[in-house]
C-alpha cells in the first residue's frame, strides 16, 4: 500500500495543471468559482476545448478517442479540474449516453453519435424520471407506440436538467404496456429534441435558478434506428447506466476546493475562534478526507475494468452529505447577510458572492435526492452489498 | 499509489488470522480473562513465535522491519479478536519509545529481549488530573548523585501491572504544564519504591496505577535528552493513536458482520428483522462508517512517519476524531440492533462494545482532537 504519487504519476498531474492554467479562461474560471449559471455556450465550449486536447472522454476505449488512464490518472485529472475552478463536464453525453452505446449500441448508432458526442455537437440530457414514476423509476408511462419505421412517444418527463439546453434526449419509454413485470415493458430511445411535438417547460427551484424541467412529448416520431438495444429491454439499459450516474469521483475535489473557501470565509467572518464552528468544520474535513481514501481504495477495486457496483451508492451517499454540510456552513458565514440575492437597487452595497451562499444552500439539497435518493441508495447498499 | 497488499503483508494477515482463528476463540479469550494475570504467557509467546513482536523494530535487533501498514495489518486481526495481550503497551509504546528515543545500549539491552518476547514494557504517564493534556507532569526526577529520585503517582498505566520496564514522565525542570522540562526514565517494574496496583479495566485490558516513592535512576536509565523528552513522547503516543485506530477498524468490522448476521438469523413478526427497512438503512450506515473508519485508519499509517511533526499531528488528530465517532456509532448500533442479548456479557459483542467504547477515548476523545487538529491546522 502506498498513497504516495509515483513519479510518473506527478509528472502526469504537472502536465494536466499547466494545461489547464493555459487553457481554462479566467473569466470562466471566474464564474465557476462564484456560482453563476453557466450558459449552454460556455459548457459545450469547456467540453470542445478537452475534446481537442484529447482528455474529454479518458474512459472510453482507445479507438473512439478514450486515453488508456490508469484509475489513479483520472482521479488526478478530476482533482486538477475540480481544483483550478473549471466547469463541469455534463455528465449525459460522454459519461452516461455513450457508456450505453458502447455496450448496447449497434455499429451504426456508434459511427452516428460517437464521435459528435465527444466533440460536442450536441448537448444531450437524461429523460428518466416522470410525475409519477421517480425513485420507482419502473412505473414510467410515457409511450412509444410502433409505427412502421419509427415509434411514436406521448407522454411527459420530468427533473429534465438542463433540459432547456438539450438537443438529443436519451429516454426510458414503455414499448408494451402489459407485461406482468413492470421492467420488463421498458425500451431506450434517442430522441432530437427539435423533433415536432416536443415541449419544454422550466421549473423554478427554490434558489430561483432554472436547472431543471418539464419536457412533454405530444406524438412526437422518432426514427425506430434510434432505439438502443433491443425493444422492451431497456431496463437492462437502465440499470447498467445507473452505475454511471453515480460514479462522480469529481466529488471530492469540487468539494475540497468549497472546503478551502468556507475557511477563507469563515476566517474573514471570525468564525475560526468559534470552537463550535469550527467543531463541525473539521468534521466534515475528516469525513472528507476519509472520503477521499474510501473513494481511491475503490477505484482500485475498479483497476481491471470492473464496473462499478454498489460501493458506488456509498460514495454517492457520504459525498453528497459533505457537500451538503459544506454549503451549510459557508451559508452561515454570510450571518445576517445571507437572505440577500440580488441587488435591491442599482447603487445599494452589494457583495455579489455572499449574496450566492444561500441559493447555493438551498440548490444542493438536490444532491441528497438526484441520481436515485440517499435513501434508495441504502436500499441497493442493503440488497446488493448486505444481502438482506 | 496503490492499495494493495504485498506477498509479505498478506502471509502476515493470513498467520495471524489462522493463529487467532484457532487459538484465540471467544470462549478461550474468556478463560485468559479470567486468569490471573488477566493475558496468557502462551498466546505471547507464539506472537514471538510468529515475528509479531518483531513488526516494527529494525533487523539489526532481530525484527522485521515492517511499516506502520504492516501493524494495521496486525491491529485490524487484534481488534477483530479482542486480543487483551500487552502488545500495544510493550511494542507500540515502550518498545518505539526505546527505538525512537534510546541509545544504542538501551536498544541493545531491551529490543532483542523485546522482540523474544522476554521483556514487556509499558509507559507510565498519565496522572490523576491530567485528563488528555500530555504536558501535565508533577512526578518529579530530582537530581541526586549521578543520577536522580522519582517520586509521583502515576494512574491508569495500560498493562504496568505485567511489564519488566516502565517508561516513566517525570518532571526534572518547569512547571507542572509546561512541555520544557519532562524527562523519560526506564524503570525496573520491581525497583525498590515502586509499587504498582494491578486491575482488570472493564474493557478487559490490564492497567495499573503506579506509585514512585523515592525510586533511584541512574544515568543509563535516563530515555532522551534530559527535560526535552515531550517531542518524543508526543511522537509516541501519536503512534499508538494510529495503532489503536487500526485496532478499531478491526472491532468494528467484527461488530459489523455480527450485527449483520444477526439481522439475517433473528426472527420476529415471522421474518428476519432484517428484512426491515428502518434496520436496513441502520446497517447501511454502519457499513458506511466501517469503509470510512478503516481509509482514514490507512490515511494515518501512512502519514505517522512524515518527517513535518504539523502534518502528523493533524492527520492522526483526524483520525482518531474519526474514529471515535465511528467506534461510538457502531458500538451504539450494534448493541442496539442486537436488543436485550447486546447487553449481555455472554455475547462478544457487549465485549466489542466496551473495548470500541474505551478506544473512542484511547489518547484523547473526540473533543480533545477537534481542538488539537484546529490547532495544527
Amino acid at each position: 500500500m502506498d498513497l504516495n504519487y509515483s513519479p510518473e504519476e506527478t509528472a502526469f498531474r504537472d502536465e494536466v495543471h499547466a494545461w489547464i492554467e493555459a487553457n481554462l479562461p479566467s473569466d470562466l474560471r471566474d464564474k465557476v468559482l462564484s456560482y453563476g449559471e453557466l450558459t449552454k455556450d460556455e459548457l459545450l465550449g469547456w467540453h470542445k476545448t478537452l475534446a481537442k486536447k484529447g482528455w474529454i472522454a479518458p474512459h472510453w476505449p482507445r479507438e473512439w478517442g478514450g486515453t488508456d488512464w490508469t484509475v489513479v490518472q483520472r482521479y488526478i485529472f478530476e482533482e486538477e479540474c475540480g481544483a483550478a475552478g473549471c466547469p463541469p463536464i455534463v455528465p449525459f453525453g460522454v459519461r452516461m449516453c455513450a457508456p450505453v452505446l458502447l455496450r448496447f449500441g449497434t455499429d451504426a448508432q456508434k459511427q452516428r453519435f460517437l464521435p459528435r458526442i465527444y466533440n460536442g455537437d450536441d448537448f444531450w440530457v437524461q429523460g428518466y424520471s416522470e410525475p409519477g414514476a421517480g425513485s420507482d423509476l419502473a412505473s414510467l408511462k410515457t409511450r412509444a407506440v410502433r409505427d412502421g419505421d419509427h415509434y411514436v412517444v406521448t407522454g411527459q418527463k420530468i427533473w429534465t436538467t438542463l433540459g432547456h439546453y438539450g438537443d438529443w434526449i436519451f429516454c426510458l419509454v414503455r414499448t408494451d404496456p402489459k407485461t406482468e413485470k413492470r421492467q420488463d415493458g421498458i425500451s431506450f430511445l434517442l430522441v432530437d429534441m427539435k423533433s415536432p411535438g416536443i415541449t419544454v417547460r422550466p421549473i423554478v427551484l427554490l434558489d430561483q435558478s432554472r436547472e431543471v424541467n418539464e419536457v412533454f412529448f405530444d406524438d412526437v416520431a422518432v426514427p425506430a434506428e434510434n432505439l438502443v438495444h433491443e425493444e422492451n429491454k431497456g431496463w437492462t439499459v437502465a440499470k447498467f447506466l445507473l452505475g454511471y450516474e453515480r460514479m462522480g469521483t469529481g466529488n471530492i475535489a469540487v468539494c475540497k476546493r468549497e472546503l478551502a473557501r468556507v475557511k477563507e470565509l469563515a476566517a474573514r467572518a471570525g468564525l475560526l475562534d468559534d470552537p463550535r464552528f469550527t467543531d463541525r468544520l473539521t468534521r466534515v474535513e475528516v469525513e472528507l478526507m476519509a472520503l477521499e481514501i474510501t473513494n481511491l481504495r475503490f477505484l482500485d477495486q475498479l483497476r481491471g475494468g470492473r464496473p462499478p457496483g454498489a460501493e458506488v451508492s456509498l460514495l454517492k451517499i457520504k459525498g453528497t452529505e459533505i457537500q451538503q454540510a459544506l454549503t451549510e456552513l459557508m451559508m452561515q458565514t454570510a450571518g445576517p447577510l445571507a437572505p440577500i440575492f440580488r441587488p435591491v437597487a442599482p447603487d445599494a452595497p452589494f457583495d455579489a458572492f455572499t449574496a450566492t451562499l444561500f441559493p447555493r444552500y438551498c440548490n444542493v439539497r438536490k444532491a441528497t435526492i438526484y441520481a436515485g435518493s440517499n435513501e434508495i441508495q441504502r436500499n441497493i447498499i442493503a440488497k446488493a452489498t448486505l444481502g438482506l | 499509489m496503490n492499495f494493495e497488499y504485498s506477498d509479505e503483508q498478506r502471509l502476515l494477515s493470513d498467520t495471524l488470522r489462522k493463529f487467532l482463528g484457532t487459538g484465540y476463540s471467544f470462549d478461550a479469550r474468556g478463560k485468559i480473562i479470567a486468569s490471573p494475570a488477566g493475558f496468557s504467557d502462551d498466546v505471547w509467546a507464539a506472537l514471538a513465535e510468529m515475528g509479531i513482536l518483531s513488526v516494527p523494530f529494525d533487523a539489526v535487533y532481530g525484527g522485521f522491519g515492517g511499516t506502520t501498514i504492516d501493524m494495521l495489518i496486525v491491529f485490524e486481526a487484534f481488534g477483530e479478536a479482542l486480543v487483551v495481550e500487552p502488545y500495544l503497551a510493550t511494542v507500540g509504546l515502550g518498545g518505539r519509545f526505546v527505538a525512537r528515543g534510546g541509545s544504542a545500549e538501551q536498544r541493545a539491552r531491551i529490543l532483542p529481549a523485546l522482540i523474544q518476547g522476554k521483556h514487556k514494557m509499558a509507559f507510565a504517564q498519565t496522572e490523576v488530573d491530567a485528563r488528555w493534556d500530555l504536558r501535565r507532569v508533577t512526578t518529579r526526577a530530582t537530581k541526586s548523585g549521578d543520577g536522580w529520585v522519582l517520586e509521583g503517582d502515576k494512574r491508569a498505566v495500560l498493562h504496568g501491572g505485567s511489564a519488566d520496564t516502565l517508561v516513566v514522565s517525570a518532571r526534572t525542570g518547569g512547571a507542572p504544564d509546561d512541555a520544557r522540562g519532562i524527562s523519560l526514565f526506564l524503570v525496573e517494574r520491581t525497583a525498590p519504591g515502586v509499587a504498582v496496583t494491578d486491575y482488570r479495566g472493564l474493557d478487559n485490558l490490564r492497567v495499573a496505577d503506579v506509585r514512585l516513592s523515592g525510586v533511584r535512576a541512574g544515568r543509563d536509565a535516563l530515555l532522551g535528552p534530559e527535560g526535552d523528552g515531550f517531542g518524543l513522547i508526543e511522537d509516541v503516543v501519536d503512534y499508538a493513536t494510529t495503532l489503536v485506530c487500526g485496532e478499531a477498524v478491526g472491532a468494528i468490522k467484527y461488530a459489523h458482520d455480527a450485527t449483520l448476521d444477526y439481522l439475517k438469523t433473528r426472527r420476529q413478526f415471522g421474518v428476519p428483522i432484517g428484512s426491515f427497512q428502518a434496520l436496513q438503512h441502520r446497517m447501511v450506515d454502519i457499513l458506511i462508517s466501517y469503509e470510512q473508519a478503516r481509509s482514514i485508519a490507512c490515511l494515518a499509517c501512512v502519514k505517522i512517519d512524515t518527517a513535518d511533526a504539523a502534518e502528523r499531528r493533524r492527520v492522526v488528530s483526524a483520525a482518531k476524531i474519526k474514529i471515535a465517532d465511528a467506534a461510538r456509532h457502531v458500538s451504539q448500533e450494534a448493541v442496539q440492533l442486537h436488543g436485550g442479548m447486546g447487553m449481555t456479557e455472554e455475547l462478544k459483542i457487549s465485549h466489542t462494545f466496551r473495548r470500541l467504547t474505551m478506544i473512542a477515548q484511547a489518547f484523547g476523545d473526540a473533543d480533545h482532537h477537534l481542538a488539537r487538529f484546529g490547532a495544527a491546522s
